[in-house]
C-alpha cells in the first residue's frame, strides 16, 4: 500500500507540449509511471513520444480512463487547468506550476471543497511511490520502497531527507511535496490523515520552513490522533526576520511562525524534531525507537 | 512588491476612497514649496517600504514651510530605523507633504491573505492607530475579522456589521460600508498581498479619510499589472538584492564571511543553519531556484564576489535529475568567468557525482569537494579557520 498513487495510477499531462512538461512526463514514463495522455487546448490529436495528446481533460479521460493529472501549465491559465481536472472528475491533480497569483488560487481551492478531486500543489515538486510511480520533478533514484511516509512543504531539502533517509536504510511508503504557496490543495494535516491509515506507513517524517503557522497546527493534530512516531524538521531557525510591511499579517497569525516556536510546539505534541538537516535520517530513526507519538 | 504610502494613496483614490491633499517631493526645496502651498501647517512623511515611522521621527507636523524645509534636510540625510525595517534602517529619497487633518475618530482597517483559511480577511477595529498589534495581543476581542468567501465575494450587509462594530451609524455608517467594499476592489484588481489604512479617520468636519495607506502586491501577479515595475523605489531595496531579482534569483544579504549559492529555498535555509551550528557566518542567503541552471550559477557567483565581506564560498546543489557533471561544468565556467580567486567548497547531489567531482579536481580552482551536507559545510569553515 500507499498513499494517493501506485502502480495502477494512470496519469496524463496538462501542459505536456510545453518544455518542461514533455520533459517530466519522460521522466516519469521512465521511472514506471503509466502517462497515458496529454492535455494541451489547439493540439489535440497529435501523439507526442508516442501519448496522444488531447484538446480537453474530459476528452482524455474519456478515451484513456486517467486518474491522475500532473499539470505544468504556465502560471496564467494554470488555475483554469486545475478546476478543468476537477470537472473532468479526476481523483488527483499535482500542479507543479510555480508562480500562481493568490487571487487565482482563493476561487480554485473555495470551489475544490466542492469534488472529490485531491489537489497537491501548486508551487510543488509533486510526489513519489518509490518503485510504483512518480508524479513530479524529484529525482527518483534517491527513494526506496519502504515503511516511512514523508510529507514536506520544501523542495530540494525533501530530496536531502529522502537521501538521509534511503542512506540510513529507512525506504519510504509515499512522499509527497506539498508546496511553498500561500494557498495549497492538501496540507501537512491531510497527508498525516492518509498516512496515519495506510498499512504500509509505519512511521512518518515531515519538513517545514518558517512561515505561517501549518506545522503548528500539524503538530496538534499529530498530538490528538497520530497512531505513528513522527519525526520532523524546520528549516530557517537562524534565518533573520525579514522587514516587514504594516501589521495584519502579525495581527492575522498572532506573531507565529518562527522556527523555535514550531519546533517547540511540535516537541510538546511529541514530535521528534532534528536540531540539525544533516541528522533527519537519525531523527526519525530515534522516533521509531521511541514508538507512538 | 511593496510601494509607497503616496501611490498607496493615488490608487485608494481611484477606488473613491478620500486622502489628504499631497504632494511627494524629492529634495528639500520642493518640500518647502509643498508646505507653502499647504498653507504652513502641514505633515511632513518619510517614504519608505515599512511601518512604524512616527515613533521612529519619520512623520512630524510642521507649522512653517521653513521648519518643514528643516526636517526635510535631516530626513535626506540619515537613514530611518523603525521595528519593521531592521536594524539596517532604510533611506530616506521621497517625502509625502499633507495638509494636515483635524481628527475625531481613528480606525484600523485592512485586507489580507488568512493562509489557514486560504480567503482573504478584512480586520477592523476601533482602536486604529500605532499600537495595532499590541490590541491583537491584548484585547482580541476589539479586533473584527471577516473571512471573505470568494464566490459571493464580499456583501453590503458583512461590511455593513464591520462599520457598525466600529461605532458609526447613519449616513457614516454608510460611507464606511461604501469604502469597505471599494477597498475589497481595490484589493482584487490590484492584486493585493496587503493593504491596510491605518488610520482610517473621520474628520472633525465629518468625512471618512484614509490618512496613512500601506499596500503590497503579490509578486506572482506582477504579470499582469504592466505599470507596477515602473512604480519600485530602488533606493529602498539592496543593490545586491536588485541584481539578484533580475536574474530570477531569490539573495539576501546577511553579516557573515561564508558566501552561499544554494537550489531551492528550504535546503538555502538548511544550509544557513548548518553552516551557524559549525560556527561558520553566511554572508547571504542566495537560492538559485530548484533547477540551478548554468546561468543562474554564474550570475549567483558575480552577485556573491561583489560583497566585499564574502572570504569564501559554500556552494551545495541538491541536482536532482541534473546531472552533477553537468553542474560541476557551470560552476568551473562561472568561477573562471569571474576570476574567483576565494576558496570554494563544493556540495553537489545527483547522477554522475564522481564525474563532477572530477571535473572540479581537474579544474585549478580552489576548490573542495565535500560528500554530504554536514561534511561541507565544516569544510569551509575550517578553510576559512
Amino acid at each position: 500500500m500507499s498513499i494517493l498513487l501506485n502502480k495502477n495510477s494512470k496519469v496524463l499531462v496538462q501542459g505536456i507540449t510545453g518544455r518542461s512538461g514533455l520533459f517530466h512526463a519522460r521522466m516519469c514514463r521512465e521511472y514506471g509511471t503509466q502517462i497515458v495522455a496529454g492535455v494541451t487546448p489547439g493540439k489535440g490529436g497529435v501523439h507526442v513520444e508516442g501519448i496522444p495528446v488531447f484538446n480537453t481533460v474530459e476528452e482524455a479521460v474519456r478515451y484513456t480512463k486517467a486518474n491522475v493529472s500532473m499539470i505544468f501549465v504556465p502560471p496564467p491559465s494554470a488555475a483554469d487547468a486545475i478546476l478543468e481536472a476537477a470537472d473532468a472528475g479526476l481523483e488527483l491533480a499535482v500542479c507543479i506550476t510555480e508562480g500562481i497569483p493568490v487571487r487565482d488560487m482563493v476561487p480554485v481551492k473555495r470551489i475544490l471543497a466542492d469534488h472529490k478531486m485531491k489537489l497537491i500543489g501548486p508551487n510543488c515538486p509533486g510526489l513519489i511511490t518509490p518503485e510504483e510511480s512518480k508524479v513530479g520533478i524529484m529525482p527518483g533514484y534517491i527513494h526506496k520502497k519502504g515503511k516511512i511516509g514523508v510529507v514536506s512543504r520544501s523542495g530540494t531539502l525533501t530530496y536531502e531527507a529522502v537521501k538521509q533517509l534511503t542512506d540510513a536504510g529507512l525506504g519510504q511508503s509515499t512522499c509527497v511535496g506539498i508546496g511553498g504557496d500561500p494557498i495549497i490543495g492538501l496540507n501537512f494535516i491531510d497527508c498525516l490523515k492518509l498516512f496515519n491509515e495506510d498499512p504500509q506507513t509505519e512511521a512518518v517524517f515531515m519538513i517545514g520552513e518558517i512561515g505561517g503557522s501549518a506545522e503548528e497546527e500539524a503538530a496538534e493534530w499529530v498530538k490528538a490522533h497520530m497512531k505513528k512516531p513522527v519525526a520532523a524538521f524546520i528549516a530557517g531557525v537562524t534565518a533573520p526576520p525579514g522587514r516587514r510591511m504594516g501589521h495584519a499579517g502579525a495581527i492575522v497569525t498572532g506573531g507565529k511562525g518562527k522556527a523555535a516556536d514550531k519546533i517547540n510546539t511540535l516537541r510538546n505534541c511529541g514530535v521528534t524534531v532534528a536540531d540539525s538537516p544533516t541528522r533527519m535520517g537519525e531523527a526519525l530513526r530515534s522516533a521509531l525507537g521511541k514508538g507512538k507519538s | 512588491m511593496n510601494i509607497h504610502e503616496y501611490q498607496a494613496k493615488e490608487i485608494l483614490s481611484g477606488y473613491d476612497i478620500a486622502v489628504p491633499r499631497g504632494r511627494v517631493c524629492l529634495t528639500a526645496d520642493q518640500v518647502e514649496r509643498a508646505a507653502k502651498m499647504m498653507g504652513g501647517h502641514c505633515v511632513v512623511k518619510a517614504q519608505i517600504y515599512a511601518g512604524g515611522r512616527g515613533k521612529a521621527g519619520g512623520v512630524k507636523v510642521v507649522h512653517h514651510p521653513e521648519q518643514a524645509q528643516e526636517l526635510a534636510k535631516e530626513l535626506f540625510a540619515r537613514k530611518l530605523v523603525t521595528p519593521q525595517t531592521g536594524p539596517e534602517g532604510l533611506r530616506v529619497r521621497r517625502i509625502l507633504v499633507e495638509e494636515a487633518v483635524e481628527i475625531a475618530r481613528e480606525f484600523y482597517l485592512s485586507i489580507t491573505l488568512d493562509r489557514g483559511a486560504s480567503r482573504y480577511i478584512l480586520i477592523a477595529s476601533a482602536e486604529g492607530g500605532v499600537e495595532i498589534e499590541e490590541v491583537a495581543a491584548k484585547a482580541p476581542e476589539k479586533i473584527h475579522k471577516l473571512t471573505i468567501d470568494p464566490l459571493t465575494g464580499l456583501r453590503s450587509y458583512q461590511a455593513r456589521k464591520i462599520a457598525l462594530a466600529l461605532g458609526l451609524s447613519g449616513s457614516l455608517c454608510e460611507d464606511c460600508v461604501e469604502l469597505i467594499l471599494n477597498l475589497y476592489r481595490a484589493c482584487l484588481e490590484k492584486d493585493c498581498a496587503l493593504v491596510e489604512i491605518n488610520p482610517l479617520v473621520v474628520t472633525r468636519a465629518g468625512w471618512l479619510m484614509a490618512m496613512d495607506a500601506k499596500m503590497s502586491f503579490d509578486d506572482n501577479a506582477i504579470f499582469r499589472h504592466r505599470e507596477y515595475p515602473d512604480m519600485v523605489d530602488y533606493s529602498q531595496l539592496d543593490t545586491l538584492e536588485i541584481t539578484a531579482g533580475k536574474y530570477d534569483l531569490a539573495y539576501i544579504k546577511l553579516d557573515g564571511s561564508i558566501g552561499c549559492l544554494v537550489n531551492g529555498a528550504g535546503l538555502a535555509m538548511a544550509t544557513l543553519d548548518v553552516l551557524n551550528e559549525c560556527g561558520g557566518k553566511p554572508a547571504n542567503f542566495l537560492d538559485v531556484g530548484g533547477g540551478a541552471s548554468r546561468e543562474k550559477v554564474a550570475e549567483a557567483f558575480k552577485i556573491i564576489l561583489q560583497d566585499p565581506d564574502v572570504k569564501g564560498i559554500f556552494v551545495n546543489i541538491f541536482g536532482g535529475i541534473m546531472r552533477c557533471d553537468v553542474i560541476a561544468q557551470g560552476v568551473i565556467e562561472a568561477a573562471n568567468e569571474v576570476h574567483c580567486p576565494l576558496p570554494i567548497v563544493v556540495r553537489m547531489d545527483g547522477s554522475q557525482v564522481e564525474e563532477g567531482k572530477q571535473l572540479l579536481m581537474a579544474s585549478g580552482l580552489n576548490v573542495q569537494c565535500a560528500d554530504n551536507l554536514g561534511d561541507g559545510a565544516q569544510r569551509i569553515v575550517k578553510m576559512l579557520g
